[in-house]
C-alpha cells in the first residue's frame, strides 16, 4: 500500500475520499491571438456562454449560502456577466485577441480601477480576478480554481492553502487537509487548527493522489495511507468517539498535582473572543490587533480602534486579555506603515520597529487601548511584538505609562530578547514567547517554506533552550505583580501541541495561549502529568540531539497521546 | 430623453449588497438604463445594470445621481429604479 509521510499539524484520524484542489489558472500568454478560422463574433459568443455558466454556478452557490458569504457570492456572480467587463473584453477580441487573453486583460484593468478607489472597492478587486480566472478555466474546459464545491464530504489535497481560501472552506464538507507543500507554521496549518480539522503538511507526492481514492489521514503522526487497513479503520472509528470528549475544556488548566497553568486563547477579533470564551478559555493570551488595520489604506481612528478593542475585552470580564500592538510588516504589509520593497522583510521594519519609521501610529493605538480598558472590566495587559533589546522594552513601557496602561510587556520572538531576558524584563511586567517567529529566527528558516519544514519546528532543542533562558532571566529579575517571578507565557502555535505544552510547562512557562479549538486537548493531557514529570520531560527534550528525537522521546513517555489519537 | 434624479439612501452607499440589488433590477428592465453623478455629462453615463460600473461610480449615501432611459417602458423603469435607490437597502 502506498503511504505518505509528512508533518502532522492538527490531530485527528479520519478516512475519506480525496478531492484535489485544482491548480491555479495560468495566465494566457501576452499577445495570444484568435485561432485561425475563428471569427471574433464566435469568440465573443463563446466568452458570453462561458461567463453565463460561471454566473450560474456562483448564483447556485449563493442560493445555498447564508449571511455575508451569500452577499459576496451574489455580487461575484453578477460580476461574471457584467457588461462593463464583457464589453471591454469584446473590444479586445474584435482587435484580434483570443477570448482567454481578452477577459484576462479586461479583468486586470477593472480590478486595478477598483484597487485604486481604495476601501471597500479595493477589497472587491480580488473578486474580479477570481471571476476572471473562473471564466478562463471555463473557456479551457478545466476545473474552476479554488476549493472544489461539493455536497459530499472529502479530504482536500492541495499544494498549499492561502489565507483567502479560509473563506470558502466549509468545515462541514472538508474532513481533513493534506498538502504537499507548506510547513508546520504555514497558513494551511493555522487554518486547520482554527477549524479543528486533522491536517498533514509537507507530504511529498500527494499531488499525484487520484480524485475519489480513499485515504486514511493521521493528523498527529503526519501520516497518509492509501487503501486503509482494518487497523486504520478501527483507529478512525475510535477517534470519532474520543474527539467528542476532547471538544470541551473545563476552564481549569492544571497539572495532575494542582500546579496551575492558565490556558488562554489566541483571538483576532470580537467574534473569536466570544467563541473562545464559550470554549472555556481562561482569558486571552494573544489578541492580534491587525484585523483593525489590514486591507486599509489609512490608519483607523482612535474611536474606531477603541470600539473594536472593547468588543474583545467585553467577552472576558474580570479575566486577563493580553493585547499585542500592531504587528505589520513581513507577511502582513500595510500601505501606510511598511515598505513593500524591502529586500528582506522578515528582518526588516516590522512589528514594534514600524514606530521607528512612522511614529505616532503606536501612540494612538495605545490611547485607544487605554480608553477601551477604562470602559471594560477585563484585566488588560499590552505587549509589543518584535522587541530585540532592553532599551526598546524600556521605551515601550514608558509609552504605555504615558497612555495610562498599567501592565506593559514584550513578545519574545527575536533570539536576542530571549538571551537577554533578565535585562529586558527589568523594563516591563511580563513576556510572551511567540514561538513561530522565535523558531524561524533561531533556525534561520522561513516559516512558509515546505523544504525547511524539518528545521521549522518548535521541538528544535535550540528553540526550547531559548524558552528556558527566557524563563531563567525572568526568575533572576524578581517579582511581578504577586511577588512571584515575572510571568512568561507562550502564545505561539507550540502551545497548541499537547506534548509540547507539557514540555513548556516543565520549562517554567506560566500560561499557554492557543487557538481555542486546542484548549480541551491540551487541558486533558496536562492533567495527566505532575509538575515534576513535566520538568523531567523538559530535561529530556532539551538533551535530545534533534527535533525529531525530542518529539519522539517525549511522546513515548506520554502514552495518553496515542490513546487519544493526539 | 426621460431622466430622473435620485438621492442614494443606503447607508453603505451604492456598494456591496445595494449595488448588487440595483444592478440586478436594472438588468431586468425592458430598456437600457444609464446612471451618472448629478452634474456630469450624459455622455459619461454608465450602464446601470453593471455592478462593476456602479462600484466605480462610487456614489455614497446622500449623493444625487441621474438615471436615463429611452423607449417603451422607459418612464416606468425609471420610476421603479428611483424608488429602489431611495430605499435604505442595508436596512432590509
Amino acid at each position: 500500500m502506498q503511504n505518505f509521510q509528512g508533518v502532522g499539524v492538527s490531530p485527528g484520524r479520519i478516512i475519506g475520499s480525496v478531492r484535489q484542489m485544482p491548480k491555479p489558472v495560468s495566465e494566457p500568454p501576452s499577445g495570444e491571438r484568435l485561432a485561425e478560422g475563428i471569427s471574433p463574433e464566435d469568440a465573443v459568443a463563446r466568452l458570453k456562454a462561458a461567463a453565463q455558466s460561471v454566473h450560474d454556478e456562483l448564483k447556485g452557490r449563493a442560493d445555498t449560502a447564508s449571511g455575508d458569504g451569500k452577499a459576496v457570492l451574489e455580487a461575484t456572480a453578477l460580476m461574471a456577466k457584467d457588461t462593463m467587463l464583457l464589453k471591454s473584453a469584446a473590444k479586445l477580441i474584435n482587435a484580434g485577441s483570443s477570448a482567454e487573453r481578452a477577459i484576462w486583460e479586461a479583468g486586470a484593468s477593472v480590478s486595478e480601477m477598483l484597487h485604486n478607489l481604495g476601501g471597500y472597492m479595493a477589497e472587491r478587486a480580488t473578486d474580479v480576478l477570481d471571476v476572471r480566472a473562473r471564466i478562463v478555466a471555463e473557456l479551457r474546459g478545466v476545473p474552476a480554481p479554488g476549493i472544489p464545491a461539493s455536497d459530499t464530504p472529502f479530504i482536500l489535497v492541495a499544494e498549499d492553502l492561502a489565507p483567502a481560501d479560509t473563506a470558502t472552506l466549509n468545515p462541514a464538507v472538508v474532513l481533513a487537509l493534506v498538502t504537499s507543500g507548506g510547513g508546520p507554521q504555514s497558513h494551511t496549518a493555522i487554518i486547520a487548527r482554527s477549524l479543528g480539522l486533522p491536517a498533514v503538511v509537507a507530504a511529498h507526492g500527494v499531488d499525484d493522489l487520484a480524485d475519489a481514492s480513499e485515504v486514511y489521514v493521521d493528523g498527529a503522526a503526519g501520516f497518509v495511507a492509501v487503501a486503509p487497513s482494518d487497523e486504520q479503520r478501527a483507529a478512525a472509528k475510535a477517534w470519532a468517539e474520543t474527539s467528542a470528549t476532547l471538544a470541551e475544556f473545563d476552564g481549569n488548566g492544571t497539572t495532575a498535582d494542582g500546579h496551575l497553568v492558565p490556558l488562554l486563547a489566541n483571538v483576532g477579533g470580537a467574534k473569536d473572543a466570544v467563541a473562545a470564551a464559550a470554549l472555556g478559555a481562561q482569558g486571552v493570551g494573544l489578541f492580534r490587533t491587525e484585523f483593525c488595520f489590514l486591507e486599509r489604506d489609512t490608519e483607523p481612528s482612535v474611536d474606531e480602534q477603541a470600539a473594536a478593542y472593547k468588543a474583545v475585552f467585553d467577552a472576558f470580564p474580570g479575566k486577563k486579555v493580553v493585547l499585542r500592538t500592531l504587528d505589520a510588516g513581513a507577511d502582513k504589509p500595510l500601505p501606510f506603515l511598511t515598505d513593500a520593497t524591502e529586500p528582506n522583510p522578515a528582518l526588516g521594519v516590522r512589528g514594534y520597529r514600524t514606530d521607528f519609521t512612522t511614529p505616532g501610529v503606536l501612540e494612538r493605538q495605545l490611547e485607544a487601548i487605554a480608553r477601551a480598558d477604562s470602559e471594560s472590566e477585563a484585566d488588560v495587559w499590552v505587549m509589543a511584538p518584535m522587541i530585540s533589546t532592553a532599551a526598546e522594552a524600556g521605551r515601550f513601557a514608558s509609552l504605555c505609562a504615558a497612555a495610562g496602561i498599567e501592565t506593559p510587556g514584550v513578545m519574545v520572538e527575536v533570539p536576542s530578547a530571549a538571551l537577554t531576558s533578565a535585562t529586558v524584563l527589568r523594563e516591563v511586567g511580563f513576556a510572551s514567547l511567540g514561538t513561530n517567529d522565535l523558531t524561524q529566527y533561531a533556525m534561520a528558516a522561513d516559516r512558509q517554506l515546505g523544504p525547511l519544514a524539518e528545521l521549522n519546528t518548535p521541538w528544535q532543542p535550540a528553540v526550547l533552550r531559548l524558552v528556558q533562558l527566557t524563563v531563567e532571566g525572568a526568575a533572576q529579575e524578581g517579582s511581578g505583580r504577586e511577588g512571584d517571578p515575572k510571568p512568561v507565557g507562550v502564545c505561539g502555535e507550540a502551545a497548541a501541541d499537547p506534548a509540547l505544552a507539557v514540555v513548556l510547562t516543565g520549562l517554567g512557562v506560566t500560561t499557554l495561549s492557543m487557538t481555542a479549538r486546542s484548549l480541551a486537548a491540551v487541558g486533558t493531557v496536562l492533567k495527566t502529568v505532575t509538575l515534576e514529570q513535566a520538568q523531567e520531560l523538559a530535561r529530556l527534550a532539551l538533551s535530545a540531539p534533534s527535533a525529531l528525537e525530542a518529539r519522539d522521546w517525549v511522546r513515548a513517555k506520554l502514552p495518553v497521546l496515542e490513546e487519544l489519537g493526539l | 430623453m426621460p431622466e430622473r434624479t435620485a438621492t442614494i439612501a443606503s447607508r453603505s452607499g451604492l456598494h456591496a449588497r445595494p449595488a448588487a440589488l440595483f444592478a440586478e433590477a436594472a438588468g431586468e428592465q425592458p430598456v437600457e438604463v444609464t446612471i451618472s453623478m448629478q452634474g456630469e455629462p450624459a455622455d459619461d453615463a454608465l450602464d446601470a445594470a453593471s455592478i462593476l460600473s456602479l462600484m466605480t461610480l462610487g456614489a455614497a449615501k446622500g449623493d444625487v445621481v441621474v438615471l436615463r432611459a429611452e423607449g417603451d417602458g422607459a418612464e416606468a423603469a425609471l420610476d421603479a429604479l428611483v424608488k429602489l435607490l431611495e430605499t435604505d437597502l442595508d436596512a432590509e
